[in-house]
C-alpha cells in the first residue's frame, strides 16, 4: 500500500549566478516500509525531506508533479492546511535534538503541549499519553524526565525524547534527517532499535535520510542513492553491496575497513555524466 | 557592453587570481547585496547628497550664511529670493542649512573616528586578556554607562568650555562604552574559536592576534552599530547646540539654529522647523544605511 | 618523539572541578602513528589540547622530542608540533583568504620567500594555485581541511596532532584526506597522534592505539589485535562490536 507518492520533485534557489537546483526531478513512493535516502552533503537528500513537508525557506521554490499523501496532493494545500499535515500526519526528526527542543520549558510541558495542540483532550490525559510515549522510547524513569529541562539530557536521551514527541500525534510517516549522526556509536544503535520497533509496530512509513551507507544498508528496506540532486540508483538495502552504479560502488569502496587493511583508500572518481543522467524513479512497481 | 559583461564576470568569479582581485570581488559582492536593499540605497543617496552639498556649499548657497538683512527678517517660506525664508536677523535659512551640513559632517566624522576606535581597543583587549584587566576595564565602562548620556556630555562641555570641538569630544567620551561592550562580547566568542587556537599554535602573540585576527571580525559589527548610532550622535550634537553648549552663534549648526528659532516658534514656525527637518532627514538616512550594512557585513551570515 | 606520563587534565576548581583526563600514560615513537579512540567526553581531544598548551590546568609529564614541557610553550615547540582541527568550517578565519592564512603562518615561523612557499604548500596538499586567493566560504569541506593541513605543515613540524580530521567530511572526501595524510607522513617522516571515534579510520591510519573511557586509558593495543577482533577489555570489545555490526558483510 502506498502512503506517499512523490513525482518529479524540484527544489530551486535563485542566486546571483542563476538558479541553483538542489533537487532535480526526484520521484519515489513510500509504503509501510523503511526507505533510506543516502548521499553526500549537497546531494539534495535533506532538501528532499524538507520539500515533502514544504519546509523550504524562501526564496527557495518547491515544484512537483504531485506529492500525494493518501490521495491528497500536498502541493495543492494552503499553508494553514499544511500545518495540520506537519506533525499530525507526517513528523520529522532532525539531526541535533538540542536545537529542536525549547531550552526554557521542561520536557514534560513541551510534550503535553504538543499533544494538546493536536488532540482536544484534558491535561491529565495528555500527561498520561506523554508518559506512555517516553516509556515507548525505552526511557526507564519517565516521571523524572518529564520534570527535566533539555540541557540536563544527554544527546541520546534528547534524540529519544524528540522521537517520542514526534510520535505523540500518531503520524503515518516519520521523516528522520540524520537522526543519529550526532550520537556515539553505542547510543546510535539503541536509538535506531527504538525507531525500528516503533515503525514496525505502528505500521508507519519511515524516510531515513543519512550519509552513512552502512547504517542505511543495515537499517532500511529500500535505498535511494542521490547525487547532485538526482536519484542515481534505487536498490534493496540488503543488496546495496551489489550496487551497480559507479557512484554507489565508489562510495562503498572509499570506506576504510578494519578487516581489510590497505595502504591507500580508493578515492572516488567523479564522472560528470552522473549529474546529467536522468533521475531514476524510486516508485515501487507493485505499489 | 561586452566590456561591462566581462568586468562583471571578472568581479563575480569564485576563482580570483590575485590578492587585489579577491578583495575587489568580495567588495563587489557586498555592494550587490547592499544595492538590492532599496531603503539602504535611499539612505546612501541622501548621505551622498549631503556630502556633495557640504563640498560645494559656496557654489550652492544663494547668500553668505552670515549676511544679515534686518529689513528682511523672518520672511516666510517661498519669499522672494529666500526659498526657505529668513531668520530673526534676516539671514537666508537655506544658505545656513547648506553651510551647516559641513558642521554636521564634521561632527559625525570626528565622533565616528574617536568613539568606535576607543571602544574597539578597550573591548578587544578586555575580552582577550580576561582576568583582572577585563574586570578593571569593564568597571570603567560601567561607570560611563551609569550616567545619562546628555548629562555626562553636558558635564564634560561645562568642564572643557563650550564650542564645537569640545562638544565632539564630550559626545565621543560618552559614546564609546557601548562599542566596548559589543567588541568585548564578540571577542569572547572569537577567542575560543578553532581558528584563533590554530594561530596561537603558530606562535602568534596576543597583540598580533587581537590586531590581525580579532579586529577584522569586530569592525563590521561596529560599523553597523556606528551608522545606527549616528542619528543619536547628530541629535546629541544638536541638543548641545540647542542648549547653547555646542556650536556658538553665529555658527549655522543645525541644533543652534533650532535654538535660535525657538523664540519665534508660534508665529514663525519655519525658522525652527527647517533645520529640524534637516536633522531628521540625515538621521533617518543613517539609520536606513545602517540596516542595509548589517545585512552585508554581519559576519555570521554575510558570507553566504 | 612524544612521552606522556601520568597526565591529568581538569577544568574548573574546587567543587566544580571536572577531571577530563586521569593518569594517562603512553608514548609515541618517531615516525609512528598512534590513535586515541573513545566516545564523546572520554577526554581524548583534551589530551591533544594539553599537549598544545590550550588546556589551562594539567599535571604530569609531557615530553616532546626529549624536552619536558612547562606551563608555557615556546616558538621551538610550535615549530615541532602542529595540530589539525576537527571542524574545517570552524578552523579557518572567515575573513582571511587561503593566501592570507598561509602567508601569516609562514611569517610567524620566520620563513623567507613566503610567496613561493605558499604555492609549494598548496601543491603539497593537492590544491592548485587557483585556490590561493579564495576565501573559506568559496571552498568545500575537503578543500578547507587541505588548507588546514597546509597551515599545519607550514612550519615543517615533526609531530602532527590530528583531532578527528575527517569526521565532518563525506566518506569520499574522507578517503582523499586520509590518503593525503598517509602520503605526507611517508614523504616527510611525520609522527601522528590521531584522535577519532571511528575505529575503521584509526585502524587504517595507526599502528598502535589506546582506548579511552571517561578520562582513562582502558587498553592499549597494536592494530593487529583490532583486526583480529581480540581486544581484552570489555569496553574495547563493545566499541568494536558497535562499529562492526554496523558493517554488513556482503
Amino acid at each position: 500500500m502506498t502512503l506517499l507518492e512523490v513525482e518529479d520533485l524540484w527544489v530551486k534557489f535563485p542566486t546571483r549566478q542563476g538558479i541553483f537546483e538542489a533537487v532535480r526531478g526526484v520521484s519515489f513512493s513510500l509504503g509501510k516500509e523503511r526507505l533510506g535516502i543516502v548521499g553526500e552533503s549537497g546531494s539534495g537528500k535533506s532538501m528532499t525531506g524538507r520539500a515533502i513537508l514544504r519546509l523550504i525557506r524562501k526564496p527557495g521554490i518547491v515544484e512537483a508533479g504531485h506529492i500525494t499523501l493518501e490521495g491528497t496532493d500536498l502541493m495543492q494545500l494552503s499553508e494553514k492546511e499544511m500545518r495540520k499535515v506537519r506533525g499530525q500526519r507526517i513528523s520529522m526528526v532532525m539531526q541535533d535534538p538540542k536545537f529542536s527542543l525549547n531550552p526554557v520549558m521542561t520536557i514534560g510541558a513541551q510534550m503535553m503541549e504538543a499533544y494538546l495542540l493536536h488532540k482536544n483532550t484534558s491535561k491529565t490525559q495528555a500527561r498520561a499519553k506523554s508518559l506512555e510515549m517516553l516509556k515507548a522510547v525505552s526511557i526507564s524513569d519517565p516521571e523524572r524526565v518529564m520534570r527535566a529541562y533539555p540541557h540536563e539530557m544527554s544527546g541520546g536521551m534528547g534524540q529519544r525524547i524528540m522521537i517520542a514527541m514526534m510520535l505523540i500525534p500518531d503520524p503515518q510517516i516519520l521523516i528522520a534527517d540524520e537522526p543519529t549522526s550526532a550520537l556515539d556509536v553505542s547510543v546510535q544503535r539503541q536509538v535506531l532499535d527504538i525507531m525500528d520497533r516503533l515503525v514496525t509496530e505502528r505500521g508507519m512509513g519511515l524516510i531515513f535520510i543519512s550519509h552513512d551507507l552502512n547504517l542505511v544498508a543495515e537499517f532500511c528496506d529500500r535505498v535511494l542513492i542521490m547525487y547532485a540532486g538526482r536519484v542515481v540508483e534505487v536498490c534493496d538495502a540488503d543488496r546495496l553491496h551489489e550496487a551497480k552504479h559507479p557512484y554507489t560502488q565508489g562510495l562503498l569502496n572509499s570506506l576504510p575497513r578494519i578487516e581489510d587493511p590497505r595502504k591507500h583508500l580508493v578515492a572516488l572518481k567523479r564522472d560528470d555524466a552522473w549529474a546529467e543522467a536522468p533521475s531514476v524513479s524510486g516508485v515501487k512497481a507493485d505499489a | 557592453m561586452s566590456d561591462v559583461q566581462t568586468m562583471r564576470a571578472w568581479l563575480l568569479t569564485d576563482t580570483p587570481s590575485s590578492r587585489r582581485h579577491a578583495k575587489l570581488a568580495s567588495l563587489y559582492k557586498g555592494w550587490l547585496t547592499l544595492r538590492s536593499n532599496t531603503m539602504a540605497m535611499f539612505g546612501l543617496a541622501i548621505l551622498v547628497f549631503l556630502g556633495l552639498v557640504a563640498l560645494f556649499a559656496p557654489l550652492l548657497a544663494p547668500y553668505d550664511w552670515m549676511a544679515q538683512d534686518l529689513g528682511n527678517r523672518l520672511q516666510p517660506l517661498g519669499a522672494e529670493g529666500h526659498l526657505l525664508g529668513t531668520d530673526s536677523l534676516g539671514r537666508d535659512i537655506l544658505s545656513r542649512l547648506i553651510y551647516g551640513s559641513r558642521i554636521t559632517l564634521y561632527i559625525v566624522a570626528l565622533v565616528a573616528l574617536i568613539a568606535p576606535i576607543a571602544g574597539l581597543l578597550v573591548g578587544t583587549v578586555s575580552g582577550y586578556a580576561g582576568g583582572w584587566v577585563d574586570v578593571v576595564l569593564m568597571r570603567i565602562t560601567d561607570i560611563f554607562l551609569a550616567f545619562p548620556r546628555l548629562v555626562l556630555a553636558l558635564a564634560f562641555v561645562a568642564a572643557l568650555g563650550a564650542g564645537i570641538e569640545n562638544a565632539v569630544l564630550a559626545i565621543s567620551l560618552t559614546a564609546w562604552p557601548p562599542y566596548a561592550r559589543i567588541a568585548r562580547a564578540e571577542t569572547l566568542t572569537i577567542r575560543s574559536s578553532d581558528y584563533i587556537s590554530a594561530i596561537r599554535l603558530q606562535g602568534a602573540g596576543p597583540l598580533r592576534i587581537i590586531m590581525k585576527h580579532i579586529w577584522p571580525l569586530c569592525i563590521s559589527s561596529l560599523i553597523v552599530r556606528v551608522t545606527l548610532d549616528m542619528a543619536g550622535i547628530i541629535l546629541a550634537a544638536a541638543g548641545l547646540g540647542f542648549l547653547g553648549l555646542g556650536a556658538q552663534p553665529p555658527s549655522p549648526e543645525w541644533g543652534a539654529m533650532i535654538a535660535e528659532g525657538r523664540r519665534f516658534i508660534l508665529d514663525h514656525w519655519w525658522v525652527a522647523t527647517m533645520p529640524g527637518l534637516a536633522i531628521f532627514t540625515v538621521s533617518l538616512a543613517f539609520n536606513l544605511l545602517g540596516d542595509g550594512l548589517r545585512d552585508v557585513l554581519d559576519p555570521k551570515d554575510g558570507n553566504q | 618523539m612524544l612521552d606522556i606520563e601520568n597526565l591529568n587534565v581538569w577544568f574548573g576548581d574546587g567543587r566544580d572541578r571536572v577531571d577530563a583526563v586521569k593518569a594517562a600514560t603512553f608514548s609515541v615513537k618517531q615516525g609512528e602513528s598512534f590513535g586515541l579512540v573513545g566516545e564523546s567526553g572520554s577526554g581524548k581531544s583534551t589530551i591533544l589540547r594539553a599537549i598544545t598548551g590550550l588546556a589551562p590546568h594539567w599535571s604530569g609529564r609531557i615530553t616532546v622530542d626529549g624536552t619536558d614541557l612547562g606551563k608555557r610553550r615556546d616558538r621551538a615547540f610550535y615549530k615541532k608540533v602542529q595540530m589539525v582541527f576537527q571542524d574545517p568550517y570552524a578552523s579557518l578565519h572567515p575573513r582571511h583568504s587561503v593566501d592570507q592564512v598561509l602567508s601569516e603562518t609562514l611569517y610567524l615561523h620566520g620563513v623567507g620567500d613566503i610567496d613561493k612557499r605558499v604555492s609549494t604548500l598548496l601543491e603539497d596538499v593537492g590544491l592548485g594555485a587557483r585556490f590561493r586567493f579564495r576565501y573559506p566560504h568559496q571552498l568545500s569541506g575537503g578543500q578547507r581541511q587541505r588548507v588546514a593541513i597546509a597551515r599545519a605543515l607550514a612550519g615543517e613540524p615533526k609531530l602532527l596532532l590530528l583531532d578527528e580530521p575527517t569526521s565532518a567530511l563525506d566518506v569520499s572526501v574522507q578517503a582523499e584526506i586520509l590518503n593525503l595524510l598517509t602520503d605526507l607522513r611517508e614523504d616527510r617522516g611525520l609522527t601522528y597522534l590521531m584522535v577519532s571515534h571511528d575505529l575503521p579510520v584509526v585502524s587504517h591510519m595507526c599502528e598502535r592505539l589506546a582506548v579511552m573511557k571517561s578520562g582513562e586509558i582502558v587498553e592499549m593495543m597494536g592494530v593487529e589485535t583490532l583486526r583480529k577482533m581480540t581486544p581484552s577489555h570489555p569496553y574495547s570489545q563493545s566499541l568494536l562490536g558497535a562499529s562492526v555490526s554496523h558493517k554488513i558483510t556482503a
